[in-house]
C-alpha cells in the first residue's frame, strides 16, 4: 500500500498554505520524524515531519506553490517492500489538483451545532423555563407546630451547620486562615477545633490560591472540604480554582469528576475598610455554569442552606455578610434543618410592587416595605436566597401580581443580579409590567473610605423606598 | 488496553521490554495525533510529548495501584501510562462521543477515575495545587496512597506551586512533584525565565528534598521515582524530582520552534533518544532481537492505527450532550 502525504493543518485556523520547500526528493527513503518539507502559514514557517516510513515515490506539489489546501495530497510514499514507481501510479490524483482528495477531513471536521435542535432560535427562551420547572417542586421543610424557636446569631447558625454536618460525615472538614486555633477571624468556626481536632479543622498559611486548589484536589479524591475565605475579596487570588478547576471539570470530564466543595466566607462591604475589602461578588459567581451560589440573610436560612451546600455534590459558593454575623434570628430547633437550594422565599406579601433582594439587602427591603405600607404602598419582598440556580419563577409570579419590580443588591449595578432579574421579568412578564423595572445598587465607583462617601455609595432602605415609589408613580 | 505496569520494580529483561513497548506506544500515538491534527481531525491545541517518553514511563513503573496522577496539558502519554484506553484518548482528541470526556474536554481535559488519572489541566500550574489536594486526601484518609503531580519548567515559576510546596511540607503530605524540564516554556528557555535554573533546588526553602535526574534514561527515572515514592509513602512528606528532558516537537502544533536550532534537536534525537537507548540496551544484552522488537513495533502500530480508526468513526456527541454534566444531579 502506498501512503498519501497530505497538506497538514499547522494551526487551529489554517485552511491553506505555501509549500515553501521540499527537503526530500523522489527516491529518498524517509523515516518517521524526518523533516520532509517546510510550509508557510499566515503565521509562521513550519517544518513538516514524516509520520510513516517509506520511499518517496512522487512529489505532487512543486516547491513554491501557494494556496495549497489543507488535506490536499502533496506526496506519495511507497512502503517498505513496495516498488516506488508502482506506488506513484496508484492514486487517482494529478499533481495540479490541490483540492482535498479525501473529503473525510472536511466531513469529519464538524461545524458543531450551537444550540441543539433549534439552531436558529437563541437558547435563552427554553432554559429559564426548565430551571423554573425544577424549582417549583422545591419547598422548605415543614416546621412542626410547637417547635421550639431558638434565638441564634447568623454566626452561630453557620457554626452549628458545619458542626452538625461534620458529626454526620467524617469526610467533611474545614480549612482556611485562622479557622482553628484563633477560632475564626470572625468567630464563625468557634469551637470546631475543640470538637473535631486539627485534622478536620485546618489552619492554612495565607495562601488563598494554593489552598483553594488543594481543596479542589481533596474534593476530587473523596473528601468534602469547606474552604473558608477570610473574606471573598481574598478569594480573587483563588478564583481560577473556583471557576476553572471546581466549576468546569465535571463538564470537561464528561461527568466523571464531581467536585463536592463549599467555598464560604463574608462577602460585600464591611464598614469603613476601603475598596479592596468591600466588594460584592454575587454577580461574578452567579455568572458561572457549574457553580451553585447561595447568599442567605437570616440565621435559619444560613443554617439550613449551609447544611444543604455541604451535602450538595457540586461546588457551592456561599456568600455571607460580616454585618449580619452578629444579628439574631429565630432558628427552629430541629434535628436536621436542611433547606432546598434554588428556592426563593417570600418574606412579606404585598400587592403593589415586588422587591427582590439577597443577603443584607433583605433587611433593608423589609424596612422599606414597612415604610411604604405607611404611605399606602403594599410591597412584596422576595429573598432570593440562591442566586444560581435563580428562582425566577417565584419572581415572575410575583410581578404578574404586582405589575412592578424593584431589584436591590449591594454590588455594582452594571451586569448585575438586578440586571439579570429585570431581563428575565421583561422577557417572561412583559405584558404584566406597568412600569419599567428599577434597580437599586451600589454607586459605580470603588467603595470609598470616608464615612460620608461610603454611605453615599452603598444602597440602603431609603434608596429602595425611592425606587418603589418611582415604579408606582407615587409623588 | 494491553499496557500494564510490571510488578517488578527492578531492572530486568521484562521491565526493559515493557518500557520499550510503553514508550513506543506513546511515540507512535503522538505521531498519529500530529497526523490527525494535520488532517483537521484534531482541532484547537494539541501538545505532543515526543521525546519525553522516558519520564512518565519511568515514574509510572514505580507507582502502586491506586496512587493518583495529575498533570498539565501535555497529557496524552500520561493517560496511556495510567492504562487508559488509546481509543478513548484519541476519540477525545477528535472530539467524539467515544472520547474519555465524550468530546467535551479535548486534548487538555481528560480524566479517568477508574485509572486514577485526575487530568489533564489547561491552566499552567493549577495541577500542582490540585495534586497536593489529592495527597491531602490520602493523608486525611491515611490510605497509604501517594499522588504524583507532573508539571513543566514553565509552571515551576507559578506562585501557586510554592504555596503548594509549603503546605505539602508543612503537613508532610504524600506527594511526589515531578518537574518535566524540557528546557523550554513554550519559546522561553529556562535560563531566560528562571533565576535559579536548577529546579530541583526550588524546594530547599521549604525543606523538601529534590534531585536532578536524566529524564531521557528510563532506568534512571524509575530508580529515582522508586526512591521518591518510598519517601512520600513513608510519611516523610513530599519529594521533588527534576527530570531533564527534551521535546522534539514545538510547544503545540502551531509552534515553528524557531527559538532553538535544528542541530540542538538533532543532537538530542540522535544521541539521547529514550527509545533508541533502551532498544540498544536490549539488543546489547541479548534480551531480544531486532526481529522480535519489530514484532512489538507492529503490535504498537496496530493499536495506534485502531485508535485512529475508532476516533474517526466514533460519532460526534449528540446535541443533547450540550446541557449534560454541568451539575451533578443530587
Amino acid at each position: 500500500m502506498s501512503i498519501e502525504i497530505l497538506m497538514p493543518a499547522l494551526s487551529p485556523t489554517m485552511e491553506e498554505g505555501t509549500l515553501a520547500k521540499w527537503n526530500i526528493k523522489e527516491g529518498d527513503s524517509v523515516e518517521s520524524g524526518d523533516v520532509i518539507a517546510e510550509i508557510e502559514t499566515d503565521k509562521a514557517t513550519m517544518e513538516v515531519e514524516a509520520v510513516e516510513e517509506g520511499t518517496v515515490a512522487k512529489l505532487l506539489v512543486a516547491e513554491g506553490t501557494e494556496g495549497v489546501k489543507v488535506n490536499a495530497v502533496i506526496a506519495i510514499l511507497a512502503e517498505e517492500g513496495e516498488d516506488a514507481s508502482d506506488a506513484a501510479l496508484t492514486p487517482s490524483v494529478s499533481s495540479a489538483d490541490t483540492s482535498p482528495v479525501n473529503g473525510e477531513g472536511q466531513d469529519a471536521a464538524p461545524s458543531s451545532p450551537a444550540g441543539g435542535e433549534g439552531g436558529a432560535t437563541p437558547a435563552i427562551d427554553e432554559r429559564p423555563a426548565m430551571m423554573a420547572a425544577n424549582v417549583a417542586s422545591l419547598s422548605d421543610p415543614d416546621v412542626p407546630a410547637g417547635t421550639n424557636m431558638v434565638e441564634t446569631t447568623v454566626r452561630d447558625a453557620l457554626r452549628d451547620a458545619m458542626a452538625e454536618e461534620m458529626r454526620r460525615d467524617d469526610t467533611v472538614f474545614v480549612m482556611g486562615e485562622e479557622v482553628a486555633e484563633y477560632q475564626g477571624a470572625y468567630k464563625v468556626t468557634r469551637g470546631l477545633l475543640q470538637e473535631f481536632g486539627p485534622k478536620r479543622v485546618v489552619d492554612t498559611p495565607i495562601t488563598e490560591h494554593g489552598f483553594a486548589g488543594l481543596g479542589v484536589g481533596a474534593a476530587f479524591n473523596g473528601l468534602k472540604p469547606i474552604v473558608e475565605f477570610m473574606t471573598f475579596n481574598f478569594a480573587m487570588q483563588a478564583i481560577d480554582h473556583i471557576i476553572n478547576s471546581a466549576a468546569k471539570t465535571l463538564y470537561m470530564s464528561g461527568g466523571q469528576m464531581g467536585c463536592p466543595i463549599v467555598f464560604r466566607g463574608p462577602n460585600s462591604a464591611a464598614s469603613r475598610v476601603g475598596a479592596q475589602h468591600s466588594q460584592d461578588y454575587s454577580a461574578w459567581y452567579a455568572n458561572v455554569p457549574g457553580l451553585k451560589v447561595i447568599a442567605p440573610w437570616d440565621a435559619a436560612d444560613a443554617k439550613g442552606l449551609l447544611k444543604a451546600a455541604i451535602r450538595d455534590p457540586n461546588p457551592v459558593v456561599f456568600l455571607e455578610h460580616e454585618l449580619v454575623y452578629g444579628e439574631s434570628f429565630d432558628v427552629p430547633e430541629m434535628d436536621d434543618y436542611v433547606l432546598p437550594i434554588g428556592k426563593a422565599k417570600i418574606r412579606r406579601e404585598g400587592t403593589d410592587v415586588t422587591i427582590t433582594a439577597h443577603s443584607r439587602m433583605v433587611g433593608f427591603a423589609l424596612e422599606a416595605a414597612e415604610i411604604l405600607s405607611q404611605e399606602g404602598i403594599s410591597a412584596e419582598v422576595i429573598d432570593l436566597r440562591t442566586l444560581r440556580p435563580l428562582d425566577t419563577d417565584t419572581v415572575v409570579q410575583s410581578v404578574m401580581k404586582t405589575n412592578r419590580l424593584v431589584t436591590a443588591e449591594e454590588g455594582w449595578g452594571r451586569m448585575g443580579v438586578g440586571a439579570e432579574i429585570a431581563a428575565v421579568v421583561t422577557a417572561e412578564a412583559f405584558d404584566y409590567l406597568d412600569a419599567p423595572p428599577a434597580r437599586v445598587h451600589q454607586e459605580d465607583v470603588p467603595l470609598p473610605y470616608a464615612g460620608n462617601l461610603e454611605k453615599l455609595s452603598l444602597p440602603g432602605t431609603e434608596d429602595i423606598v425611592a425606587a418603589a415609589k418611582a415604579v408606582c408613580y407615587a409623588e | 488496553m494491553a499496557t500494564k505496569r510490571t510488578s517488578s520494580k527492578s531492572t530486568s529483561k521484562d521491565q526493559m521490554l515493557a518500557d520499550y513497548r510503553e514508550m513506543l506506544l506513546m511515540r507512535r500515538f503522538e505521531e498519529k495525533a500530529g497526523q490527525l491534527y494535520g488532517m483537521g481531525l484534531i482541532a484547537g491545541f494539541c501538545h505532543l510529548y515526543i521525546g519525553q517518553e522516558a519520564v512518565v514511563t519511568g515514574i509510572q513503573a514505580a507507582l502502586d495501584e491506586g496512587d493518583q496522577v495529575i498533570t498539565g496539558y501535555r497529557d496524552h502519554a500520561h493517560m496511556l501510562a495510567c492504562g487508559m484506553d488509546p481509543n478513548g484518548v484519541m476519540a477525545e482528541l477528535t472530539g467524539r462521543e467515544g472520547g474519555y470526556s465524550r468530546g467535551k474536554g479535548g486534548s487538555m481535559h481528560m480524566f479517568s477515575r477508574e485509572k486514577n488519572f485526575y487530568g489533564g489541566h489547561g491552566i499552567v500550574g493549577a495541577q500542582v495545587s490540585i495534586g497536593t489536594g489529592l495527597g491531602f486526601a490520602n493523608w486525611y484518609k491515611d490510605n497509604g496512597k501517594i499522588s504524583v503531580a507532573y508539571f513543566g519548567d514553565g509552571a515551576a515559576n507559578q506562585g501557586q506551586v510554592y504555596e503548594s510546596f509549603n503546605m505539602a511540607k508543612l503537613w508532610d503530605l504524600p506527594v511526589v512533584f515531578v518537574i518535566e524540564n524540557n528546557q523550554y516554556a513554550m519559546g522561553t528557555a529556562v535560563k531566560r525565565a528562571s533565576s535559579e535554573t536548577h529546579l530541583y533546588k526550588r524546594g530547599i526553602s521549604f525543606g523538601i528534598p529534590g534531585e536532578e535526574v536524566d529524564g531521557m534514561d528510563v532506568e534512571a527515572v524509575r530508580k529515582a521515582a522508586e526512591k521518591a515514592a518510598k519517601h512520600a509513602r513513608s510519611g516523610k512528606g513530599p519529594y521533588i524530582l527534576e527530570m531533564k528532558t527534551y521535546r522534539y516537537r514545538g510547544h503545540s502544533m502551531s509552534d515553528p520552534a524557531k527559538y532553538r536550532t535544528r542541530d540542538e534537536v538533532d543532537e538530542m534525537r540522535t544521541h539521547h533518544d529514550p527509545i533508541d537507548m533502551v532498544k540498544a540496551k536490549i539488543i546489547d544484552k541479548g534480551w531480544s532481537t531486532e526481529e522480535d522488537l519489530k514484532a512489538i513495533d507492529k503490535e504498537v502500530k496496530a493499536i495506534v492505527n485502531a485508535s485512529a480508526e475508532f476516533a474517526k468513526e466514533s460519532p460526534e456527541p449528540d446535541p443533547s450532550e450540550l446541557y449534560t454534566d454541568v451539575l451533578v444531579e443530587a
